[in-house]
Parts: structure tokens; C-alpha cells; sequence
């Protein structure tokens, strides 16, 4: 343990017994996760802050959260849906693609957020020292708040054409955070890289573009041959998605799909949580 | 155990890569590119052509403090006051070296750090409060102390770009000085404020070194080193010139520091858009001298190169006194925008003539800025041309107190004869 913050709320509190080493950087920086547990209250502060200032000074303020997946939902309904008749699993086109498009969204919203994280709060990192994992996680979660928003439209949506989720749904929350450490599993390596080369801020938007399109949110992943379907799951989103549609609609399990989802996102969390924390030594003399 | 140590810092040193990891950004193509050249030029062993550009901005530096311990640390800019305060502060890693904590450590090497403009007086208090590292608990226990030190109690609940900048910064330090670690690391925080609040910092500053916490002092404010500090170190070129009681270390900067003279020469920076070459305090015949009477004209000349097509650069001179307390402000267009005094493209020279009997006898220092409006300042010659000033002529002489050797006009008028009649009355 470097450095604790257990400051008793009195002012005159007695000397503690810490003691902080600060040496030069080393390659394989260890990731102390325990000051990061110390440094909670700060990840939820950084978190209240990105939900507040969301929409501050918009006419719609948290509509805003529903109607960009909503919008989406309506061009996929009308082109995907209607126009090219796009098999939806059995399920009403504006449904199939809303529930994709809610995880989606979260995820995009993640993964920008965390990329840019380091590099828009430059100017606090250069003045107080906190464990730098904290902004690409902040990053991750703030967009929660609106996630719930939008999921609520679902929950309305599915209400309106008579769907009534299966004992499959208390799997949800495990999908969300499959959704949201997969965000943070590729924003580590962005924050880190974007730090250094500004041009990751420029590969983001057109990233997540191409991921929008090679994960099953305007179309089924049903529609890929049975025998290669598992090799969907190396896009990790592809898991998510399906794993979305099987607990509030239920459509087919995305299992193997899933596991393999699952093995990526590991290798590149722990790769990113190295590279991110050996990045960090660097952070305030690169940013 | 650490008995009474709070800071060891062991042969700490930090490099920087000029023109690389500090100034430039990096691209992709640029690495892409110096991908493909490095295995080239290993082979051709092109090292010769390529000068090294680190630079140390700290070498070397060790020292030890005590637990209570206030510290100030000096020197010029560029010395690496702001950089030992980052790597002790955690913010950079040193290069080499170590360094040893004990205890719970806050820095403030800015007022106001996370302050988000949209958000209210209330909503920064926590979100600041939590940044410079107190609990929540802790800031709602002292929540009613920071606003009533600030002195904002009416606009708590409102967003903080509706502040006016005094209020702003009010309210950002009261939170800073509400932080309460053992060992505290403050860089030039009391520089924002207008006078009354200063002094309020101040006190509180004084406060947190009676409590018995070390603290670690950047500042080119001179008087409150000397007011707060029982210990000074002084910085030069990356390393430890003097290192004993603050009055020593201020001495040191103010009168042996041999960089401090009349006529400085600025080494030429390509890369600034606009540079002073050189500046000079010099007498009437435009011989640079640091000696002079109150009978003299002092006439400062700076030589300033502008390398960018620039509209409506002015400057500004700050005369101060040792202990920092600041004289004379004089702007260019004090006398109004005046087409002469224009600066054009090349190199121009600039000068200004201080009247004889309007300084007090005494030691000054000089610094002019060269600024645009609205946009702040392109260079500065900061406080290093230095000259006394003595008074011969009049009875008082030297011992004569006050900022200014101004002879006024006195009168004495006989109004009429001593009247034995009126003390009666």
C-alpha cells in the first residue's frame, strides 16, 4: 500500500504510519489495485461530474439520451426492416434493432468517452496525483446514467408488443458489464495511445463506425453460416448484442460466441491495464 | 522506523528530451517514419549530426526535511522549483534517485485544480475538494468553514462561469486551504487574490505551519518565504545552491546570484514568436550601471524581437523591491496608443526613462512584459536586472523610509504674532 487516504473528518488527527516511495519508472509497473479501491470516492466523483455537466444548457437535457437510439432504431426500421426485409430472429423489426442499439450506445459512448478521458483532463492530471485509471474507468461509466434512461424506452417498447422476458433476465446486469468492460478493456489501450498520438482522437469516431457495422444490431447473427457463427464472438460487441436479444427476447443463446467474446476481452484487459500503467509513469511529461 | 523525517530525497535527477517527449507531440507518422529510419541510421552511424538535446532540469538533488518543517524553495525560473514539486507531488517520475514520504501528502500546485465552470460553488467544493484528495466525508465536516472563508455564501448554488474572477478564485482557495495532510507541497498558490484576501491566505498559511505540518513553498513572493519559511532552498540550473534558513537562501538569490546584474543578455529562442534579447539599466550616457543616486535618471532599455506578424503588442515594466512588494507599473500606453510606438516585425528597442527623486533609496528589481492584449504575455524578462539607489543630497539620506525620494514642496506661513490674550479663552 503506497498511499491511503483515510483522513478522519477532524483536523488534527494523529500522524499515520504511511510511507510513499517515488522511484523511476519501471517497464512492468504493478497495478495496484488497492490504492484504486482507496481512490473510490474520487471515481464517483469524476462520474457525478460527467453526468451533470451531460446537459447543461440543452433544451431536451436527458432526452437527448433516447433520442439518438431512437432515431437509429427509425432509419433501421424503414431501410434494414421494411425495405430490404431484414429476418429479425421472429422478433418486430423496432424491437430486434432497439435492443441491440441500447447496448450499443453504451458501448460507444464508453469507449469515446474513456479514449478522450486522459487527454480532457489534462490539465488535472498535471496538477494532483491520483491513480491514473481512474479517468479511462470514469469515462466507462458515466455513460450509465443514460443507458437507463434509454432502457426504460425498452422496457415501454416491449410492454407495447406484448413481450414478457423469461427467467433468462437476471443474466442482464451480467451482460452490461460485459458491455462496459469490454468498453474499458479498448479504451485502456486508446487513452494510453491517444496521450502520446493525438490521432487516435481522429481513428475513434470512424472505430466505432465500422464496429457499429460489423456487429449484429441492424441484422441477426443467425444470418452468418452455423459452422463460422463462434468466430462472430472474436467481436466481442457481436456477444453482447446477442446476449441482450436472448435475456429480454428471447431468441437463441449466443453461448460458444459468447465464451470466446469473453476470452478476448480478458487478454485485452490485462494487456491494457499493463500498458496503460506502464504508459501513466510518462502521462504528465507526454500529455 | 522514519523517526523524524517527513522528506529524504536521494540523488533525485529528471531529464527531459528537448524538442521531444516535453514540448513536441507525438504522431503516428512520425514514429511510423523514425521506425524505418533507426535501423537505417544505425547502420550508417549517423549519430554524429544529431546534438543531444536532454536536458536535466533537476541533477542531483538530496535533502532531507523534518517533520514541521517549512520550506521555502527559490530560485529562477527555470531553476526546477516547478519540477521537484511535480516528481514529489507524484505527478512526474524522476529519472534517477529516490525519494521518501512519510505520511499523507496533498499538493496545490494550482488554485481551483478541477473546478468545472458549469457546475455550482457547491457542486466544485466537492468535486475540487475530492480531486486535491479529501474524503467526502471530510469536505461535508468542513463545508460551512470553505464557504464562509470564501466569503460567497450568497452564491453557492450558482454555477461558477457566472463568478466574477476574485469570487472564483476565493472560493477555489478556500478549498485548498482546507486540505489538511501532513506534508503539504503548495506551488505559488498565493499568487491570485486581491490584497485583503492575500493576507487572509497567508494567515492561513501560518496556521498550517504552527500545526506542526511540513510544507513545501514555491514562490517568487519573497516576503511570505521569508514571513513563513524557517528553511530555504535555493535552486539553480536544476540543482541545490544553498540549502539553510530562509533569510540565507533569499540573501543568496538577491545579491550573490551572480546572473543579476544591469545588463542581462537572453539566450535567443528560435521557436518563441517573440523574444527580448537583451535589457539594461542604464544611466543618463546609456553606460549600464546598477549604482545610482536619487538625483539621477535611470533610463531601462530592452532590445525585443518580434519573428511574427502581431498587432497591438504592448509592454509593461514592474518595479519591486526585494521583499516583493511591487512600486511602480508603467504600461507603454499610458500616454495613449501612439502610432510611434509601435512595434514592427525585426528587432526593436524599447526604453524608458525613471526620473530622478521619484525612487526611495534602496534595491530594486525590473522586469518588463511583453503582452497582447486580451491574450496575455508573449515574453518576460522576469525580476533579474537589479540596481540600488542611494540618496546623498538630502538631510535624511538613506535613512529616509517609503517607496518614494519625491521632494515636495513644503511651506511655512506666517499667519501672525504669538497672542498672549487667546490661551485665556
Amino acid at each position: 500500500m503506497l498511499l491511503s487516504l483515510k483522513i478522519p473528518p477532524v483536523s488534527n488527527n494523529g500522524p499515520s504510519n504511511l510511507k510513499t516511495i517515488i522511484r523511476p519508472p519501471k517497464k512492468w509497473a504493478p497495478l495496484n489495485l488497492q490504492e484504486l479501491w482507496e481512490y473510490r470516492e474520487l471515481l464517483f466523483s469524476f462520474i457525478m461530474r460527467d453526468v451533470k455537466i451531460r446537459y447543461k444548457q440543452t433544451g431536451l437535457g436527458f432526452l437527448w439520451a433516447i433520442i439518438q437510439p431512437l432515431l437509429i432504431m427509425l432509419i433501421f426500421t424503414v431501410f434494414f426492416g421494411k425495405l430490404a426485409k431484414m429476418p429479425s430472429d421472429g422478433i418486430p423489426y423496432p424491437l430486434f434493432s432497439f435492443a441491440a442499439l441500447i447496448p450499443w450506445t453504451l458501448f460507444a459512448e464508453s469507449l469515446t468517452r474513456s479514449t478522450t478521458s486522459m487527454v480532457n483532463n489534462a490539465n488535472i492530471m498535471t496538477k494532483v496525483y491520483f491513480p491514473r485509471l481512474i479517468m479511462p474507468i470514469s469515462g466507462v461509466l458515466s455513460p450509465i446514467v443514460d443507458f437507463f434512461i434509454s432502457f426504460c424506452i425498452l422496457i415501454i417498447m416491449m410492454v407495447l408488443y406484448g413481450f414478457v422476458p423469461t427467467i433468462t433476465i437476471i443474466l442482464l446486469p451480467f451482460f452490461i458489464l460485459f458491455a462496459l468492460i469490454t468498453s474499458l478493456s479498448v479504451g485502456l489501450w486508446l487513452s494510453a495511445l491517444n496521450v502520446k498520438y493525438r490521432d487516435f482522437q481522429y481513428i475513434i469516431p470512424f472505430l466505432i463506425q465500422i464496429w457499429l457495422f460489423s456487429s449484429p444490431i441492424a441484422y441477426s447473427s443467425s444470418l452468418l453460416p452455423e459452422q463460422y457463427r463462434f468466430l462472430y464472438g472474436l467481436n466481442p460487441m457481436a456477444g453482447v448484442i446477442e446476449g441482450f436479444r436472448w435475456v429480454l427476447l428471447g431468441t437463441n443463446p449466443p453461448e460458444i460466441m459468447i465464451l470466446i467474446s469473453f476470452g478476448v476481452v480478458i487478454l485485452l484487459l490485462i494487456g491494457g491495464l499493463f500498458y496503460f500503467k506502464r504508459m501513466e509513469q510518462f502521462f504528465a511529461d507526454v500529455v | 522506523m522514519s523517526g523524524n523525517v517527513a522528506i529524504r530525497v536521494k540523488e533525485l535527477g529528471k531529464k527531459y528530451h528537448i524538442g521531444g517527449t516535453k514540448e513536441k507531440y507525438y504522431s503516428l507518422r512520425d514514429t511510423v517514419a523514425n521506425a524505418i529510419k533507426s535501423p537505417i541510421n544505425r547502420v550508417i552511424n549517423t549519430h554524429i549530426d544529431q546534438p543531444s538535446t536532454d536536458f536535466w532540469a533537476l541533477k542531483n538533488i538530496s535533502f532531507e526535511v523534518q517533520k514541521g518543517d517549512v520550506i521555502g524553495i527559490i530560485g529562477r525560473n527555470g531553476a526546477g522549483k516547478s519540477t521537484l514539486l511535480k516528481v514529489l507531488s507524484r505527478i512526474t517520475t524522476p529519472t534517477e534517485g529516490e525519494v521518501e514520504l512519510y505520511g499523507r501528502v496533498g499538493s496545490l500546485l494550482e488554485v481551483g485544480t478541477g473546478f468545472h465552470p458549469e457546475l455550482t460553488g457547491r457542486e466544485n467544493i466537492f468535486l475540487s475538494g475530492s480531486i486535491i484528495g479529501m474524503k467526502k466525508r471530510e469536505i461535508n465536516y468542513k463545508f460551512d468553514e470553505i464557504v464562509k472563508f470564501s466569503e460567497i455564501e450568497k452564491f453557492i448554488d450558482t454555477p461558477v462561469k457566472r463568478y466574477s474572477s476574485g469570487m472564483y478564485v476565493r472560493l477555489a482557495f478556500a478549498v485548498a486551504a482546507h486540505l489538511d495532510p501532513e506534508i503539504l507541497i503548495i506551488d505559488e498558490v498565493l499568487a491570485v487574490g486581491d490584497v485583503a484576501f492575500q493576507k487572509k491566505c497567508l494567515g492561513k498559511m501560518g496556521d498550517v505551519a504552527q500545526e506542526g505540518r511540513t510544507v513545501l513553498f514555491v514562490s517568487h513572493n519573497l516576503t511570505a518565504v521569508k514571513q513563513l519559511c524557517n528553511r530555504g532552498l535555493l535552486l539553480k540550473d536544476g540543482e541545490i545552491v544553498i540549502d539553510g534558513s530562509s533569510d540565507n537562501a533569499i540573501k543568496h538569490y538577491l545579491y550573490k546570484d551572480n546572473s543579476i546584474s544591469s545588463k542581462i543578455q537572453f539566450p535567443r529562442k528560435p521557436e518563441k514568436l517573440a523574444q527580448f534579447l537583451s535589457t539594461c539599466v542604464c544611466d543618463i550616457d546609456n553606460n549600464p550601471s546598477s549604482e545610482y543616486t536619487c538625483d539621477d535618471s535611470i533610463v531601462i532599455t530592452a532590445e525585443f524581437e518580434l519573428r511574427h506578424e502581431m498587432r497591438d503588442v504592448y509592454f509593461g515594466a514592474t518595479i519591486q523591491t526585494p521583499d516583493g512588494i511591487r512600486v511602480l507599473y508603467s504600461d507603454i500606453r499610458d500616454e495613449g496608443i501612439n502610432p510611434k510606438k509601435i512595434v514592427n516585425l525585426g528587432i526593436n528597442r524599447i526604453s524608458f526613462v525613471i526620473p530622478p527623486r521619484l525612487l526611495g533609496p534602496g534595491n530594486y528589481f525590473l522586469k518588463i512584459d511583453a503582452a497582447i492584449p486580451q491574450q496575455g504575455i508573449l515574453d518576460s524578462t522576469e525580476f533579474i536586472c537589479n540596481f540600488n539607489i542611494k540618496d546623498f543630497t538630502t538631510i535624511r539620506g538613506d535613512n529616509r523610509v517609503g517607496f518614494f525620494s519625491t521632494i515636495l514642496p513644503w511651506n511655512v506661513e506666517y499667519l501672525h504674532s504669538y497672542d498672549n490674550s487667546r490661551s485665556n479663552i
